[in-house]
């Protein structure tokens, strides 16, 4: 597995790609948000500490999605007036990525995907219907959330974010879309919930007295 | 691992967090970790803001009674269906219908990797609830799950009127909510509707006793009352299955009978007409008549009786005697038609036929003794019998027939019954057969 190493521009710890695709880090001693350019890694903010959280998913923790075994590499984590939830960065172990996201321990997994004529935000209400990939999707629920962190390895730059808008939209089956309006060009992603049990986590955070 | 990476320093682990109520000071254990987004003093009825570091007082509500108790209590763990999980929520919701109010209870149920999950309790009545991961299909009438139809039971406005614990969600007291039950036995599936937010979720139901055994809680559950909206029938589940099992053996009882009325020999060894004349009997009235004799197998005998009676009655003391053996089988048989008018109409009673059935006659050669007897106004009459060997019996398939029938039609009752106590709590209760019938409580 081919692991680029470079040093922290920051303070010079060694920085260690997990997935080649990366485009952005988290040092992990200084914390120093590290974006990839041709030749060496740039310094572009600081993340502040991540409040607390009850996930039991962490970075390295591993599993696997239908046949491919994968690893957790990254995190964005959002909240909104309610709560908060995780978007995992996931890297397969066929070299590509997705999204293990877990909001209040129910998990589902999606993947970047493309579609022309996405709507913009402003066009899309609650009910609406859209087809992709031979699929229907009801947009239930449309939520202003805010950037809380990033840790880890990304494969945008994803650092000076407030706030952002997503629609959910769900299906008859177990599938789902998300729209996420982070930036000017609306992104697709398409996925399914899993069982907790289906996805066989292993090196989960442990929690006392659980 | 990668080597000389630095250690993954990593978040702490996350545990109970204690922190005091900031109203009254008492001492308020945060179980669910980041989950809980709420939680209610237990000493001073606060709710209070789990995701603020201060915990920040969002409402104080206050509770006329004070033996609203959970029969879980908080912090209690077990295990359902193959996870342990602990009690965090508790709370009290009613509904009011025709001016009643009724009550059930609900428990926040916690597992740190598996999530929320809940349990709901009316009147003994249990059920395990999560929410639904895809999307039902609703109309008026029912809804689709999964594939599976449910049909509606009962909509109603829901207030929370009493918390404990921590809550995945902003609770508050006097909050209420469009709640919608629709059910396919064991299941229930909801929709509550709040704002415009709806969350649908999806309860099966649970015996007081599995609650117990799965939080091994000390004494018995509280007895279930009445018939739940959800509650499997302890009637046999699938009676349309019952009735075609039921048509089956019918069919094989009428192809049993074909069978059997094929194989009777139906053969006649007696045909002799009679006649009693009042003049000629003196003294001893019976007589025998020819001998006739039975071949084959030991079969069953009939005998017929012919008398065109008219308003009149014969009875005839029959024996039927082996001549090899001296067994007898001794019968009386009356013969009488009666006809007439009276205010209703007409009216008939009886019959000039009479047909008795000999079960399990040897071979050998038998005759017939007859004794007559009539009607003191008959001075005379003719009276034909016939003795025909190896009939077909079908009684027997009659009496089968309601063995099984009785069975199958008392399951039914009872089956309907249930359902007629499950839906009369319904939006869409049963109509009354009868005024005398309002009593299924």
């Amino acid at each position: 597995m081919s692991q680029p190493v470079a040093n922290c521009p920051n303070c010079g710890a060694k920085i260690v790609f997990r997935w080649s695709s990366s485009v952005q880090t988290v040092c992990d001693f200084c914390k120093s948000i590290l974006v990839r350019t041709d030749v060496d890694l740039k310094k572009v903010g600081q993340v502040a500490d991540l409040p607390p959280d009850s996930s039991p998913i962490q970075i390295n923790t591993e599993g696997k999605y239908g046949n491919k075994a994968f690893v957790v590499v990254g995190r964005i984590l959002y909240e909104y007036d309610q709560s908060g939830w995780n978007e995992w960065h996931v890297m397969m172990n066929d070299g590509s990525s997705a999204w293990l996201s877990d909001a209040q321990s129910e998990y589902a997994l999606s993947l970047s995907s493309k579609a022309p004529n996405l709507p913009a935000a402003a066009q899309v209400h609650v009910g609406q219907q859209f087809t992709w990939n031979n699929q229907t999707y009801t947009a239930s629920v449309i939520t202003p959330a805010h950037y809380r962190g990033v840790e880890g390895e990304l494969p945008f730059q994803y650092w000076d974010k407030a706030d952002v808008t997503f629609v959910d939209l769900r299906t008859e089956s177990r599938k789902f879309a998300t729209l996420d309006y982070s930036d000017p060009e609306p992104a697709l992603y398409l996925g399914e919930f899993v069982e907790f049990d289906d996805l066989k986590l292993k090196n989960l955070r442990s929690f006392e007295g659980w | 691992m990668s080597t000389g990476a630095p250690p993954l320093s990593g978040p702490p682990k996350p545990q109970a967090r204690a922190l005091n109520c900031p109203k009254c000071g008492a001492a308020i254990t945060l179980r669910s970790f980041g989950q809980a987004v709420t939680v209610v003093c237990s000493s001073c009825r606060c709710i209070l803001d789990a995701k603020d570091p201060n915990l920040a007082i969002l409402q104080q509500f206050e509770i006329k009674t004070s033996d609203v108790k959970p029969l879980i209590p908080l912090g209690t763990r077990g295990k359902l269906r193959g996870t342990d999980y602990e009690v965090t929520g508790f709370q009290r919701r009613s509904v009011m219908v025709d001016g009643i109010t009724y009550y059930w209870h609900e428990y926040v149920l916690f597992n740190p990797y598996k999530g929320i999950r809940y349990l709901s309790e009316y009147n003994g009545h249990w059920n395990d609830i999560s929410i639904c991961k895809t999307l039902p299909s609703a109309d008026g009438g029912g809804a689709t799950y999964l594939g599976e139809a449910y049909k509606h039971f009962q909509s109603a406005d829901a207030n929370t009127d009493f918390v404990l614990g921590e809550f995945p969600w902003q609770v508050r007291v006097g909050e209420k909510a469009g709640v919608t039950d629709y059910v396919h036995p064991p299941r229930v599936l909801s929709s509550e509707k709040l704002e415009k937010e709806v969350t649908w979720s999806i309860g099966e139901y649970m015996y007081g006793r599995e609650i117990w055994d799965s939080f091994k809680l000390p004494g018995d559950p509280p007895e279930a009352m009445g018939v739940y909206e959800n509650q499997p029938s302890p009637v046999a589940t699938n009676v349309t299955g019952m009735w075609v099992a039921f048509a089956a053996f019918a069919v094989f009882l009428l192809l049993l009978m074909g069978v059997f009325d094929m194989r009777a020999k139906k053969e006649p060894v007696l045909q002799q007409t009679y006649r009693f004349d009042r003049a000629e009997v003196k003294g001893e009235p019976s007589f025998v008549s020819d001998e006739f004799a039975l071949t084959g197998r030991t079969s069953t005998v009939e005998v017929k009786t012919f008398a065109p009676v008219s308003n009149h009655w014969i009875y005839l003391n029959y024996a039927l005697i082996n001549q090899d053996t001296g067994q007898a089988w001794d019968f009386g048989r009356e013969v009488s038609y009666y006809y007439g008018h009276d205010s209703d109409g007409s009216w008939t009673e009886g019959k000039q036929n009479d047909t008795v059935v000999i079960p399990s006659v040897p071979a050998g050669h038998y005759y017939l003794r007859i004794e007559p007897e009539a009607d003191p106004s008959l001075p005379s009459i003719p009276y034909t019998v016939e003795i025909i060997r190896d009939v077909p019996v079908f009684g027997i398939y009659g009496i089968a027939f309601l063995a099984l029938l009785v069975p199958v039609v008392i399951i039914c009752f009872r089956a309907y019954t249930f359902e007629r106590s499950r839906w009369s709590e319904s939006d869409h209760p049963p109509v009354q057969l009868s005024s005398g019938s309002g009593d299924d409580e």
